[in-house]
């Protein structure tokens, strides 16, 4: 008997979407080429291996329109602004908006504008680095980005500049009907340069659901040093499909650092490609999850050449009936000899009725290598509690100090002092 | 100030305590030696509201309060301390934050304001002077780290900051050579005063040398079958356990 496969109904709606947006910031043959690559994967399900504890097609089932512009007031987002006196650039519904941005007086050789005048003002970066390294035809929601993006940020620092001051985008969005967004965000810091990043994810005044499809691509050039940060902390109408794709090049450092600490759906996809010798990366993450939050991280650290170090850290709180999927991946490919790559993942859950998934996966080609994973999962330890509470606390505060001693770990990763101080305040309130 | 009638108490069905009894005033210093698996520790931490035991029979009045019915929180907010024979590790809790939250949990209880700033940290540095506690550690994550002689002295310093009224020292010598057991021996002497209760646990009798006390008890088989002076102690450790095993018949 003939199989009858039936049409993914939830992958032609969003192809309607496509056909019906205009101006993205690639046309012709590479557009269609990712439209394309969206429509032959299609919105996964959780029969796909990567989605699995996602359901992500079962979001996008309702009736979502692609966002239009939306009239923020300085007001509304002053309390996104986490650092006094950083470089701030807003992504309102997906879209760079230069009248909330605070971008006067950059200094000489830092760039930081829409990435649509980018692609004009500076096409020869913008042609070298746009969609080169966020691969379309392993993740449709990479396809999807790249068929669907017209804007976001672009940051270059040039070469040998080192900006001191941090640089903030903060992705902020607001909807009264389902929306999907996707913001393209492209950094690109040359050879010898310096630069903080910090990327914010956040909601605000909204009745109806958010989809954030966010990609954002960062070229760490040789010998180059990127500290970047992801706060994601959207409400309950926030479903955000955050890719990051870093490519590093030899004897730079990258270290990234990801605080999942609100919304309804949270995917990252991490994948840091280190492509040349003598690299370091760093890789931190925390998330708490509550109430029916799905917060599923995946990364990838692709091993390509000798003599690097990776070292990622994830640690994870589960409360109520939350589920968090942790699966990181570590390629060491037949070149890269003398790679030390560490991976570590450890959860605390505080429910019976949360879930976690916990993944490490190792694939190692080349014979003269350091590598492990460590995973962990459990409860708080009942004798730390008793031992705070002979001392006089409350069992509440003890598990409460408890949790905060657990999360430090990654928040003392953080060497922004203002953000640290930011995210630990943060969590306080999450844990009252 | 502490009278314990009667108790009994099990573990995963499994009977320890077969029935204390002790009274302990105020200004009173007691020893409870006996040999491994006699109760020692079960009684330690029946005192401080372990929950893994289950108390089956008897009574605990401590400063005319039912002890057994409180949370182990608040018997150490009326005062009952228990230092660790083995000293919980805390990693990312600092004993500075540590020590705060706790004294200020206990003054809330009292109805009292959180201890300002000032007085804490001046108490923290008289008190760690007390144990001769490096200034380091004590900024240090709780326990993160210590030998075992740094653990102990940790514990009679958190003793000293939160000023109890009975201390139990839970086999407070094991693991400290001659020199710590002088510091923390003599970190307890002079926390003592007519109005606090020390309860010395130990399985040997040399840190009675040092914490002198005013009664020996025996603990056997989960009951107290001897109580004597401080000579008892010395008794013990030339006889051994054995003589008391033939006395008793047990």
């Amino acid at each position: 008997m003939e199989t009858i496969i039936k049409p993914n109904t939830i992958t032609e709606k969003v192809l309607k979407l496509i056909e019906s947006n205009f101006s993205t910031l690639i046309e012709g043959s590479e557009k269609d080429n990712a439209i394309k690559a969206f429509v032959s994967q299609g919105v996964p399900s959780r029969k796909h291996e990567e989605y699995k504890y996602v359901n992500v097609d079962q979001i996008l089932k309702d009736d979502f329109v692609l966002a239009t512009q939306k009239n923020i007031s300085k007001e509304q987002i002053e309390h996104l602004k986490i650092l006094k006196g950083a470089f701030i650039a807003v992504i309102v519904n997906g879209v760079f908006n230069e009248e909330l941005s605070q971008l006067n007086n950059l200094p000489k050789g830092l760039i930081i504008s829409s990435i649509s005048s980018a692609a004009e003002n500076n096409k020869l970066i913008f042609e070298k680095h746009y969609s080169r390294y966020a691969e379309i035809n392993t993740d449709s929601f990479v396809a999807l980005n790249t068929s669907l993006a017209k804007s976001g940020v672009f940051i270059n620092v040039e070469k040998s500049v080192i900006v001191e001051t941090p640089i903030h985008i903060i992705h902020v969005s607001s909807a009264n009907e389902n929306i999907i967004i996707n913001p393209r965000n492209l950094i690109v810091v040359d050879e010898n340069a310096q630069a903080k990043i910090i990327e914010s994810y956040e909601t605000i005044d909204s009745s109806s659901k958010i989809f954030n499809n966010a990609l954002t691509e960062i070229v760490v050039c040789e010998n180059s040093i990127v500290d970047h940060y992801k706060i994601q902390d959207e409400n309950e109408f926030g479903y955000l499909l955050n890719t990051t794709q870093v490519v590093q090049q030899k004897k730079s450092l990258f270290s990234t650092h990801t605080f999942t600490l609100s919304g309804s759906l949270v995917r990252n996809n991490l994948n840091i490609v280190l492509d040349g010798e003598h690299i370091e990366t760093h890789l931190n993450g925390l998330y708490l999850t509550n109430g029916n939050q799905v917060v599923d991280t995946h990364t990838v650290v692709d091993h390509r050449k000798p003599n690097c170090n990776s070292n990622e850290l994830y640690k994870g709180i589960i409360e109520g009936k939350s589920s968090a999927t942790f699966n990181g991946k570590i390629f060491v490919r037949k070149d890269a000899q003398k790679t030390n790559a560490f991976q570590s993942n450890k959860n605390i859950l505080l429910s019976d009725d949360g879930t976690i998934n916990t993944k490490p996966q190792l694939e190692i080609y080349a014979d003269d290598v350091k590598c492990s994973h460590g995973t962990s999962t459990g409860k708080l330890d009942a004798d730390k509690i008793f031992y705070l509470r002979a001392r006089g606390l409350s069992e509440a505060s003890a598990k409460k100090l408890l949790m905060h001693a657990f999360a430090s770990e990654v928040v003392n990763t953080i060497k922004i002092e203002a953000l640290r101080e930011y995210v630990e305040e943060k969590i306080t309130k999450r844990f009252e | 100030m502490l009278s314990i009638k009667n108790l009994h108490a099990s573990i995963g069905g499994k009977e320890i305590l077969k029935g204390i009894n002790l009274e302990i005033k105020a200004g009173e210093v007691h020893a409870i030696m006996g040999p491994n698996g006699s109760g020692k520790s079960t009684l330690s931490a029946v005192l401080a509201g372990r929950e893994d035991y289950e108390v089956t029979e008897g009574e605990v009045i401590f400063n005319e309060k039912n002890l057994l019915e409180l949370s182990p929180e608040d018997r150490a907010r009326e005062g009952v301390f228990l230092a660790f024979q083995y000293p919980i590790e805390i990693p990312g809790v600092s004993n500075v934050n540590f020590l705060k939250t706790a004294i200020n949990e206990i003054r809330a209880y009292k109805g009292l304001d959180p201890m300002d700033a000032k007085d804490f940290l001046a108490r923290m540095k008289e008190k760690q002077k007390l144990v001769e506690l490096d200034v380091k550690l004590a900024n240090r994550s709780v326990n993160e780290g210590f030998s075992g002689g740094e653990k102990k002295r940790n514990e009679i310093f958190q003793m000293a900051m939160l000023e109890p009224k009975l201390a139990i020292l839970d086999e407070t010598d094991s693991g400290l050579d001659i020199d710590a057991l002088r510091i923390v021996s003599n970190g307890v002497n002079k926390l003592k005063n007519k109005d606090n209760a020390t309860i010395v646990v130990t399985h040997y009798q040399r840190l009675l040398d040092y914490i002198v006390p005013d009664f020996v008890h025996v603990l056997y088989n989960g009951r107290i079958v001897k109580t004597g002076p401080k000579e008892l102690a010395l008794e013990l450790e030339e006889k051994g356990y054995d003589f008391i095993k033939e006395e008793t018949g047990a």
